[in-house]
This record gives C-alpha cells, structure tokens and sequence, in this order.
C-alpha cells in the first residue's frame, strides 16, 4: 500500500508546483504544498516536482498468503442455459493464464434447469465444471446468484475470477468482489499473469483516451471483467475434458429481495457483436437517405449496418447499432467504415477488428491510422462503382 | 420516500491525452462537470419524488471543488447534498470509492431508493453501484430502463437484459442503477436558483464515519493499484491508397476477393 507525503524542506516556492498536478490536487494552505481529496496517486508530481519532495511511502498492511488461491475461475454467462459466447473467449484466456502457473481452471455455472448444459463446457478446456442448479436460481436475481458465487469462491479460493462485462457480469462481478473486500478491474483488453500469481490487468479509462495498466498485489481472489469479442474463441476441442460438480446451496441464502415478476422477448434482431462483416456509416453520408447505399453494400457483402454516434444522435439509426465506447464493442472478420472520421471513442468500439477498410476524402482523418487499408476517396462515388463490378461479376 | 441520488464531478471532456515523451497527462481538457449519466439518475429520483412525495438527497465524494455538482443538482431540484471530501479519500478504487460512499450514505441515513447512473465518462466502470449495495447490505439492480410504479414497499422497475426485458419487483431500501436516456433529464432552472439562496451544502469527512479506520479508504483501501498509464497502441499495419474513385473501386474489390468477402466462382 502507497502513501504519498511531502518533504516540504525541499520545496522553495510552494506555488510554483501547484500547476504540476494535471489533478488540481495540490493546493497551498498557510504557505505550504498540500494534496487535497482530488489527488489520484498517479505519482507525476514525484516524477515532476521538486527532486526529493514527494514521496511514495510503502504502509505496512498485512499481505495475503497468495499460495492459498490457486486457480483461475470463469462465471458462466447464460439466458436460460444457453451459455453466452463471452464464456468460451473467457475460458480460451483463463486456460492461457492458468497453463503459465499450473493451476487448474474452474467454470462456475449457476442456474436453474442448467445441468444438461454443463457437458459443453467439457470441449473448452475447463478442468472442473461447477454447477448450481437450484430454482431459486431461475433468474437472474442478486442475492442468491452472489451467494452461491461467494460459497464456490470459498471452497475452490481462485486465485483469479473472469466474468464477462455482460448485464450480469457487470451486476454480480461487483458485488462478490466487495464480498471479499477485494480489487475488480473493468472492461480489460489485456490480462497477463505473473508467477506470484498477480494479475496484469490492462484497461481503457478515460473514454479509451489512455490506458491503464492496473494490478491486485495483496488481495485475492483478483476480479476482472472483459466485454465479449476482446478476445479470440479457442477452437472447440474434439473430446470433452474436465469433471462436472454439482454443490448443493444453502437454502436460507437463496432468499431474495427481488421478486420477478414477468420476462418480455425483446424482438429477435441480430446482435452487432455476432456480424462478421459491418459497414459503417459516418458523418461522411449527408442525409439519411443516403444510408441506403450503405446498406446496399453491406446486403451485397453479408453483411450488417452500423453507425457512429452523430447519426444516431440525428435519429438517422437506431442507437442499438452505434458502435463505439457509448455504443457497442464489435470484432467482425472486416469492417468497412465509410466517410467516418475515426474519434477515440468510436476506435475504441472497433480497433479489434480483423480487417478495418476506412473510405474518407481525409486522407490525414484518424480512421486512417487504424485502418489496414485506407481508401482516400469518396464514398458517393466509391461504393457504386464497388456494386457495380460486384454485380458484374456474380458470386 | 427518502430518495438518495450518487453524483459525481467528472472531467469536462475524455479528450485527455498523455504526452508520450514523460508519461505524463496532458492539462487540456480538466474542465469539470457533472458525469452526464448521473443527470438521468436525477430525473429518475424527480419523478418518483413527483409521484410519492418525499425528498430527494444527492450525495458525491470529491474534492472540496465538487461541491459545483451538488449545486448544479440543487438547480435541477434535489433537496439536500452532501459532499464526502478528504484527502484520506484520496486515490480510492472501486471498492474503495463504493465503501466511502457506503459509509456516507450510513451517516446520512439509508434512504428508500438510492440511484445511480449507469457509469461514469472518466472511469467508465459502472459497478461502484452494486458494490454499494453490497455494503449496505441491500438488494440491487442494474441497466433499469423503465420505472414501472413506486409502490408501498417496493419499486417496479424494467430491467434491459440483453434479449429480454425483465419486470421486477426490489423492496425497499435498495438500489437501481438507470439507463441512459430513461427519462429526459430537466434542465437547471435559473428561477430555481433563485429559491435555494445559499442552501448549505453538508461536508462529510473520515471522523464523521461510523469505521474510521483510515486502512479501508482512499489509496490504503484500494485493493487496485495503477502501475502506468499510457497512450493505446496505433495501428502500424496501413496500406493507404489514392487515386480516382474507379481505381480505389477496382483496388478495394480486388482486396475483397482476395480475402474472400466476395467470392469469384468459375461460371
């Protein structure tokens, strides 16, 4: 644990390093350097002040004993026993993580009527399969769902747990991980393990503007979330591994607070997240009419629409296909983005992308920068020309 | 109803960018203002107040300067604020941003319905809500998208799963964190402005809790530590190409057949 204090012997002008911290944490109060509550103990005032002035000071706490968790546990993500793809890509970087220690890797599934699903987990590489199939945990409900998490995290004590950054994920990650009083790193685009077990944990803040390289040194177990299609689905391996455990929770946790009352079908639509080929639309495309050539070449091409955030604040599409840091998170086979200027918050919803085709009469816009192949051009000109030897020579 | 609504001061923008020589962020941009998700978490707590009478208190942890949100919600009709400010706090992850306020919320007493917005722009995590809820030992739920009805002991709420919308039932006293765009949310009044006067706002501090252990707030209670930030890696793959529209056509196409997006079969 850090402390950051001040050696103010070695500050002459206090007001002149005010302006070092980017924070506005450091004030002057009766004529000294003081860090006040906005400070991030981000450490640049070490870096930038007077030498010798600030100081990262170690307290003393009591470290866990981290050979006592071993393992690396993935939560099963799933509607009624369909298990959400997130699980598998989980699962793929869980064996990656565990390979590296020797550890075996836990999925934890838990639910009502699930049982008959469980053997699927067999083919991705999980050692033990531990269900809780109980009624109570029909739906998706607090309580018991965290309850029977925190009684597998004790008998099993991994020492790393994913769980995809779903709408439940993002619910029960949070909540078990306060349970135990331990560190969750958000939305992760990069998890690497060290031989003591600490996790290297990668994240965008800031709207994707910067990353963060974040870790758990004295809590266990370490909790991380990782939104679908950040990392690559292992391959399906031909014979099943692993063992399935049933545990039996504990009747009185089971209790909820929340009483379902009625579950509505949202009108079956493709997801974006499972497209393997967008086309995108920007603020390059000037009315909305115009969409219809995107949506000529993305039908031509099998592929689906998408948009950037100032389309859909113009109503020109429905807010279910933005992509971007506001919007959706996509990793398509190919990507063709037309007339879209590339801002860090929309790269960040699409960098992942297998092959990323950027079409803008920019040839200096970002876009360009991601881009594997950059088209400087018009889209009004390019993409008939694209449908017209499409069609000319027929697949 | 006693309704408690989690703010926070966020920078004015996310274009914060790092210069890559030292490592160090860049100033622009530290502008601040209130996390535009929380203003629909506001609207929420003003139409259920609408409906059930009652009050509804805002609560943030901050620096003495975020106290600029609390005002702002005074102006958009919150009753009460509180600011939870110390540099003890200071450095705080998660968990320990959602204890501190979990500590706050305690002292301030335990409202009906406590609501927060979705996520925050600077952090982007959206789970200091349910870490909340675990402290305060209170049901919770997340990506609410519709509040049904306000009843007697309990609040039915929409929640937007993925492919289903699921109608509940949470007693109180509880948590809901609310979607984007749930309400649209009302602007500050400037007449309103005029009512609250010089309304006090309350300031909390690590002697006002009920744990004053100093081991489980700010940095010292954060499990997460950050070891660096910097810049995302570009792309260093590019292949740019100019020329007239029939070419960057023809080209394109050719890369498309190639990778077999668009298949040439024999005829």
């Amino acid at each position: 644990m850090k402390k950051l204090i001040i050696h103010h012997d070695r500050i002459d002008d206090p007001e002149k390093w005010v302006e070092i911290c980017p924070f506005g944490a450091l004030e002057v109060v009766d004529g000294k350097l003081e860090i006040n509550a906005a400070c991030k103990m981000c450490s640049i005032c070490i870096k930038q002040g007077p030498k010798g002035a600030f100081e990262s000071v170690e307290t003393d706490i009591s470290a866990v004993a981290k050979e006592e968790w071993k393992g690396v546990a993935v939560y099963v993500d799933h509607l009624e026993g369909n298990i959400h793809p997130v699980t598998y890509e989980l699962l793929g970087k869980a064996g990656e993580l565990a390979r590296k220690l020797d550890h075996p890797v836990y999925a934890l599934f838990s639910g009502s009527g699930i049982i008959r699903n469980a053997e699927k987990l067999r083919y991705y590489g999980a050692d033990e399969i531990i269900v809780y199939d109980h009624p109570a945990l029909e739906y998706f409900r607090i309580e018991p769902y965290a309850a029977v998490f925190e009684d597998f995290i004790i008998k099993r004590k991994p020492a790393i747990v994913l769980a995809g950054g779903t709408t439940v994920g993002r619910s029960l990650a949070p909540r078990v991980a306060a349970r135990f009083r331990t560190g969750l790193t958000a939305d992760c685009t990069l998890l690497e393990v060290r031989e003591n077990t600490d996790l290297d944990q990668i994240r965008p803040a800031y709207g994707g503007n910067i990353m963060a390289h974040i870790h758990t040194p004295n809590h266990r177990p370490q909790f991380a979330t990782v939104r679908y299609k950040i990392f690559p689905t292992p391959e399906r391996r031909k014979e099943p591994s692993g063992t399935i455990t049933r545990m039996q929770p504990a009747e009185e946790r089971l209790k909820s607070r929340i009483d379902v009352r009625e579950i509505r079908k949202k009108e079956q639509q493709m997801n974006l997240e499972d497209a393997e080929i967008i086309v995108v639309a920007g603020r390059g495309v000037k009315k909305k009419e115009d969409l219809l050539l995107i949506r000529t070449l993305a039908a031509a091409l099998g592929g689906q629409t998408a948009a950037t955030r100032p389309l859909i604040e113009n109503g020109w599409a429905d807010p279910r296909n933005q992509i971007g840091l506001s919007g959706r998170t996509v990793k398509p086979k190919m990507i063709i983005t037309c007339g879209v200027s590339g801002s860090i918050q929309f790269v960040a919803g699409m960098q992942n992308s297998d092959y990323i085709i950027a079409i803008n009469t920019d040839e200096n816009a970002p876009i360009m920068k991601v881009a594997h192949l950059g088209l400087a051009g018009d889209l009004y000109e390019i993409i008939p020309r694209l449908l017209a030897k499409m069609t000319a020579d027929p697949s | 109803m006693e309704l408690m609504v989690c703010i926070k001061q966020v920078p004015g923008t996310s274009e914060v960018d790092i210069d890559e020589k030292t490592g160090v962020l860049k100033r622009e941009g530290i502008d601040s203002k209130m996390n535009p998700y929380d203003l629909y978490a506001l609207e929420t707590a003003f139409r259920i107040r609408e409906e059930r009478g009652g009050t509804v208190k805002v609560i943030s942890m901050g620096p003495p300067q975020a106290a600029a949100v609390l005002f702002e919600s005074f102006m958009m009709g919150a009753d009460d604020g509180i600011l939870l400010t110390d540099r003890r706090f200071a450095g705080a992850d998660v968990l320990a941003t959602a204890y501190t306020l979990a500590q706050g919320i305690e002292k301030a007493g335990v409202p009906d319905i406590i609501v927060c917005g979705k996520q925050t722009t600077d952090g982007d995590t959206a789970q200091v809500g349910p870490e909340i809820a675990e402290f305060l030992d209170i049901p919770h739920v997340t990506n609410i998208r519709r509040i049904v009805a306000a009843e007697e002991k309990t609040v039915i709420v929409e929640m937007d799963m993925a492919e289903t919308v699921e109608i509940m039932s949470v007693r109180y006293p509880c948590l809901i964190s609310v979607e984007k765009n749930i309400y649209t949310p009302r602007l500050p009044s400037y007449k309103r402005k005029l009512e609250i006067g010089d309304r006090e706002i309350i300031r909390l501090s690590l002697d006002d809790f009920s744990d004053r252990n100093e081991l489980h707030y700010g940095l010292n209670g954060s499990p997460t530590q950050v070891l660096k930030v910097f810049p995302p890696a570009p792309n260093t793959d590019h292949d740019l190409v100019r020329g007239d529209s029939g070419h960057l056509a023809a080209y394109l196409f050719e890369r498309l057949v190639e990778r077999k997006f668009i298949r040439k079969d024999p005829v």
